[in-house]
């Protein structure tokens, strides 16, 4: 491609899927370190009682952040980033269907991050928290008490374009540009799952969308829909916003499963048990997850009718996901299993997974989680799935692809030191804070009882460690993109699929000819 | 921010600097077994689907880790190559099923007694506020007041405050200035609701944790069996101070509820009753800085310098040249996120409040501001 643009032209105007996906994985990685250098801010007030390090209102607009970067600046656009670059190479496609809108959706992305952020740094006294402060849930009327709201709605807008335009990328790829011969039921589970997600963000981002334009006429054009006093009612938004917030734990989480369904069967030598339960479970869980959404509020003052509907619908959930980790656990029996850092990172999503899944369990049980809401047990629970759930898969993922997308081995032994250092650190930060919640502490609030000392001393030492662990992970990215041991094609002994026929690292152009799926 | 404020931040940060004197040993790692019998059963059903999840915990996590062990390369493993099963794929999607209807049963009984609220003996109001609770005894006419975060530990909870004040509060972050006295043995209904944002009522030991709706009313109840003091604290993110409006229940024997009832009743009235004095300028500055502290610092900040969204009150037109009527109209009334403190404050106080607003900090209007003028001014 000698007329290709070089330098930032080549990264401004591509729409090769795979600088794309690059694109998004560096843009997810810089905002995992942001939301993450927010975090060290939360657990440091939290190291001791008493208020040392931040006042309550930027304490605040800490962990409302911290929430939002993670959720739409790490986690989404990294799972992202993995479609565009694996789901072509897995179905044998030339690229995405629809590069130049794959383009716009990423390049919304920066700036949507910025929205979001720069209110921090206006007017004032950058001290006194000048940015949203009202939690990732963005609750009315508490939220409609910002007076720079108007940023946050744009900039969730913004997210919200450029989820919806990904997805249709997505979806028209999957079901289009699939390889001859690749029917449906024959594409691996990485693909199955984003499909699926796809599906879901294109049914709950406008959803969100009405919500924060509901909030924006309420704020700035006289309208009452979350004011009792003009006739609204409060309670309504926190319907519409889990009505997207649910489905969306389930964004993060799909594209997961998808990844550790590659990874397991490779380094365990052993076709995936249950192929085509994993794809039931999986519509089964999207499914279940637009009729749940209340579980969220089971405090909110419900009728006892639908408190009940809410707890049976959502402690259903526990069959389908409980398959799926039945099924890994039978993918790795009677395997022949070595433990390279992919492997490793996904058996302990596998193990740490099931702990925030029964965790949700306990809190889907509606008189039960009268006590456990809004407390650190919560905060344990979502943890337990989003950061060694989510965030384990895709490191897993970005270690076990990274042989193919830079042609050379990552350092082995960094790799495991960079496992075993985030996994204890990750357990001493977050297995404490299930005690805090039980014992009556609850989320959000930036100073505690004494009684709380200890685990909050603990899982902030754990916070330490793991947040720095990362910065090793971004040493042995570095490392590997310059050099290292040549990757073989085919780079692990028993992986399977069409990404790792192409050779290492995957040229610019594949499949331009498709191949032919037996 | 000084140097040593500085180096202060980053001893914090490294684990380098110790609040002195917090050896503690009172931390719980299990949910309140609570004073009530719903409590009781929370505390049961939880314990029961806590260890359902262990025990299926344990059997996943032995076959895995019996696999991990076993089934490596390294052994000379060699893969099978079975990938489904129906029997056991059905097998395995029954068994939960089946726990999931016994982990229902138990929890629909127990979810059916909270919601009835029916047939209760005490019916008290509680009202959210940014940020501190008002209660109102319906069954008592006239006994309505609010409860604040007690001063021992607002003054240990501000950024950068002595770590020894944190020891020397009591209960510190869980103690109120007025807590609220129910009798034991009885059914105390609860009825809801906020001025302002969201927050939620909790309390631990009575197992009730409900949200505070403005503009809406939630019911909840609870009796509880167990004479002492119960703490809670706001659930639900309510703004800057939402993890400063704790919350503190006095149960105690019907006797001793019945005088408390007399006695604070006669001294609300007694309070009320200093509308019709007139102060001298040196005593309302001495009241109106307590009432500063407790109501107003939160947000205008202890020297009147504002914060964030907050203005300041140092050199600000509404305390210098603006008029006294103006003033008092604001406080009484709010102004944008402002809430009211007329229903908060009786006229003594914001007289006196205002009076401090407008001579302290160099604001030196020279203003003296009496009841009779508030009380005009509502």
């Amino acid at each position: 491609m000698s007329d290709a643009p070089t330098g930032i032209k080549r990264w401004l105007f591509t729409t090769n899927h795979k600088d794309i996906g690059s694109m998004y994985l560096w843009f997810s990685f810089i905002m995992l370190f942001v939301g993450g250098a927010m975090a060290m801010v939360i657990r440091a007030e939290l190291f001791e009682p008493g208020m040392q390090v931040v006042n309550p209102n930027f304490f605040n607009m800490m962990t409302t952040l911290h929430g939002l970067i993670m959720v739409f600046g790490a986690i989404m656009p990294a799972m992202v980033g993995f479609a565009n670059w694996q789901v072509p190479l897995m179905i044998g496609a030339p690229d995405m269907a629809l590069p130049r809108m794959n383009n716009w959706s990423f390049w919304i992305l920066p700036f949507a991050a910025t929205m979001l952020v720069a209110p921090m740094f206006m007017g004032g006294d950058f001290m006194a928290g000048q940015g949203p402060a009202f939690g990732w849930t963005f609750y009315e009327p508490l939220s409609g008490q910002y007076d720079k709201l108007a940023f946050f709605i744009f900039a969730v807008h913004l997210l919200g374009f450029s989820s919806i335009m990904g997805s249709i990328n997505i979806i028209a790829t999957i079901l289009n540009m699939r390889a001859p011969g690749m029917t449906l039921m024959k594409m691996p589970l990485f693909v199955w799952t984003w499909l699926i997600t796809a599906f879901l963000l294109i049914a709950v981002m406008p959803v969100l969308a009405g919500a924060v334009t509901m909030m924006l006429t309420d704020k700035y054009f006289g309208t009452s829909f979350f004011d009792a006093a003009g006739g609204g009612d409060p309670v309504l938004f926190q319907h519409v916003f889990w009505f997207f917030g649910h489905p969306e734990v389930y964004i993060m989480i799909l594209p997961a499963f998808g990844i550790v369904s590659q990874i397991i069967p490779t380094f365990a030598r052993k076709p995936l048990f249950g192929y085509a339960s994993m794809v039931y479970a999986t519509a089964a869980i999207a499914f279940l997850s637009f009729i749940v959404w209340a579980h969220h509020m089971f405090t909110v003052g419900m009728p006892a009718a639908g408190e009940l509907y809410f707890m049976y619908a959502t402690v259903m959930i526990a069959v389908p996901t409980a398959v799926k980790v039945f099924n890994w656990t039978a993918t790795m029996w009677k395997g022949s299993m070595t433990f390279e850092t992919p492997m490793l990172w996904a058996i302990a999503f596998v193990f740490m997974f099931t702990i925030g899944g029964f965790t949700g369990l306990m809190l889907g049980v509606a008189p039960v989680d009268f006590q456990y809401h809004d407390t650190y047990f919560v905060v344990a629970h979502f943890h337990y799935v989003l950061v060694t759930g989510a965030l384990y898969a895709i490191i897993a993922g970005v270690y076990y692809w990274l042989p193919k997308w830079t042609g050379n081995m990552y350092d082995e032994k960094l790799g495991k030191l960079h496992f075993w250092i985030s996994t204890i650190s990750v357990n001493v930060l977050f297995f404490p804070q299930h005690f805090l919640g039980l014992a009556g502490m609850p989320r959000r609030i930036p100073d505690y009882a004494l009684q709380f000392a200890e685990f909050n001393k603990m899982s902030s030492y754990g916070a330490f460690v793991f947040g720095a662990s990362q910065l090793l992970f971004l040493y042995i990215i570095i490392k590997c993109i310059k050099g290292g041991e040549k990757a073989t094609d085919q780079v692990w002994e028993d992986a399977k699929g069409l990404e790792w026929e192409v050779p290492s690292p995957a040229p610019y152009h594949t499949f331009a000819t498709p191949p032919e799926v037996k | 921010m000084s140097a040593s404020h500085i180096t202060k931040k980053l001893a914090v940060l490294l684990g380098l600097f110790s609040v002195p004197g917090i050896a503690l040993a009172d931390y719980a790692l299990n949910m309140t077994q609570g004073i009530t019998a719903i409590s009781q059963d929370i505390y049961d059903l939880h314990q029961l689907v806590m260890w359902i999840c262990t025990i299926a915990g344990i059997l996943v996590f032995s076959v895995m880790i019996y696999s991990l062990i076993n089934h490596r390369k390294s052994k000379g493993a060699v893969a099978a190559q079975f990938h489904e099963s129906a029997t056991v794929e059905v097998i395995w999607t029954v068994i939960p099923l089946i726990v999931l209807v016994a982990i229902a049963i138990p929890a629909t009984t127990t979810l059916l007694e909270i919601e009835d609220s029916s047939k209760s003996d005490v019916t008290i109001q509680v009202t959210g506020w940014q940020w501190k609770w008002q209660y109102e005894y319906r069954d008592v006419e006239g006994l309505s007041f609010f409860s604040n975060l007690a001063k021992d530990s607002n003054e240990a909870r501000q950024l950068g405050a002595d770590p020894s004040l944190l020891t020397k509060a009591n209960e510190y972050l869980l103690d109120v200035d007025e807590p609220i006295v129910v009798p034991v043995n009885k059914k105390v209904r609860l009825l809801l609701t906020s001025n302002d944002v969201l927050h939620a009522w909790w309390v631990p030991a009575l197992a009730v944790k409900r949200d505070t709706i403005p503009g809406y009313i939630n019911e909840s109840h609870f009796t509880a069996t167990k004479t002492g003091t119960y703490r809670g604290q706001c659930a639900e993110l309510c703004g800057k101070d939402h993890g400063f409006m704790p919350i503190v229940v006095k149960v105690v024997e019907q006797g001793e509820y019945d005088a408390w009832i007399k006695s604070k009743t006669a001294a609300i009235a007694a309070a009320a009753g200093d509308s019709n004095k007139t102060f001298t300028q040196a005593e309302l500055m001495k009241r109106g800085e307590e009432v500063y502290k407790a109501s107003c610092a939160a947000c205008h900040g202890a020297e009147g310098q504002g914060g964030g969204p907050f203005p300041p009150l140092k050199g600000s037109p509404v305390a210098t040249t603006g008029t006294v009527e103006e003033h008092l109209k604001v406080i009484i009334a709010g102004k944008g996120i402002m809430p009211p403190f007329g229903p908060q404050l009786n006229d003594a106080d914001v007289a006196a409040v205002t009076t401090f607003e407008r001579n302290a900090w160099g604001n030196g209007t020279g203003d003296t501001v009496q009841p009779a003028a508030a009380k005009a001014a509502r």
